[in-house]
């Protein structure tokens, strides 16, 4: 048996520390809590099952796990959107194709808008979008 | 310096900060499709971002802890019942469905991990806190769980046994601490107020008032 201070010390040293809170915000940006909330009701909508969501979200901590990524929770919600898109596309619901068109479209949508302003979508961009054969 | 400027985390230098970052340029995408799919609509989404930030949290299982104190019928129902005797407070709904009570006494000390993921009863705790969605915690919980006990300052005696439950999306866990001793004068109100989510959850016990321990 190794005494109980020795092997806190040993603990302490060789593994990461559990990362404490202070009932701090649920969600730190408003993204995550679309993404958190988006989930939530596709799978109301019958998307998917919970289990199903488990283990996507849980894959997706193995491969950060894989990465070498420390995953202290800070994370949690970067994990879990990467869970959410790769979920839709196996269940069919979007492609990943349409994801990255749409991001793309948004991030000129968000360039071209003036600081201050709302930031929109262009109808065509979306019409574009869809007729896209590439 | 123009007051009506709001500058938290944007500056104006919109090449190097976009004004949308890459999560959020995802979840945008996301989102749009979706509306325009006819799957979600924003009003809903409000809904449910608001019900988890400001209405759904550990007060409500302090509230069947501090019930199940007072009132052995409950807690009787509590640990044979669970879904039904915490539906009596009306915390139903998501991620509550097929609850396990499990009782702290004199020989066992249990605690919560879900191991796979970030599994936890969100009817009766809310949103899990980050240090349970944690790699850290998820892996040692099981390997070594007096070790992270003692990272909480809890102490658990070498003659008790700790239960370790993992959960899963079909069974979620919520520990019934042990009432603290000096506490038989308190109301259950002056109950829920000393029941902590981390005891709940199974690695901090509960203090009575005034003891100097707990935080």
């Amino acid at each position: 048996m190794i005494a109980q201070e020795t092997s806190r010390e040993a603990l302490t040293e060789t593994l990461p520390t559990l990362l404490r809170d202070a009932d701090g915000p649920v969600f730190r940006e408003p993204w995550e809590a679309q993404a958190f909330a988006m989930t939530v009701r596709l799978h109301e909508a019958g998307c998917f099952s919970w289990p199903e969501w488990a283990e996507t979200i849980g894959a997706e901590f193995a491969a950060a796990k894989d990465r070498g990524e420390a995953d202290t929770g800070e994370e949690y919600y970067r994990y879990w959107l990467a869970a959410l898109e790769k979920i839709v596309a196996a269940k069919g619901v979007l492609t990943t194709d349409q994801l990255l068109m749409r991001k793309n479209a948004w991030a000129r949508a968000a360039e071209r808008s003036p600081h201050g302003e709302p930031i929109l979508l262009a109808e065509d961009e979306i019409i574009n979008e869809e007729s896209s054969e590439r | 310096m123009s007051a009506d400027h709001h500058h938290g985390h944007d500056h104006d230098h919109d090449h190097e900060h976009p004004r949308l970052s890459e999560n959020q340029l995802r979840v945008r995408a996301l989102e749009s499709l979706l509306v325009e799919k006819g799957l979600i609509d924003q009003a809903a989404l409000d809904e449910l971002i608001d019900m988890y930030e400001t209405k759904v949290g550990p007060r409500n299982g302090a509230q069947v802890v501090a019930r199940a104190w007072v009132d052995p019928e409950y807690k009787k129902r509590l640990l044979e019942t669970p879904d039904a005797a915490i539906a009596e407070f009306s915390f139903t709904g998501r991620q509550g469905e097929h609850m396990v009570v499990v009782e702290n006494t004199d020989t066992v000390h249990n605690m919560v991990v879900c191991t796979l993921c970030s599994c936890y009863p969100w009817p009766v705790l809310g949103l899990p806190p980050v240090w349970y969605k944690s790699a850290p915690y998820r892996s040692r919980a099981v390997i070594d769980p007096r070790g992270v006990l003692k990272e909480f300052g809890t102490e658990i005696s070498d003659e008790m046994e700790i239960k370790v439950w993992d959960s899963t999306a079909e069974m979620r866990y919520l520990v019934l601490p042990a009432r603290p001793e000096g506490t038989e004068g308190l109301s259950e109100d002056q109950l829920i107020d000393i029941v902590t989510r981390n005891s709940m959850i199974g690695v901090e016990t509960v203090s009575a008032p005034g003891s100097g321990a707990g935080s």
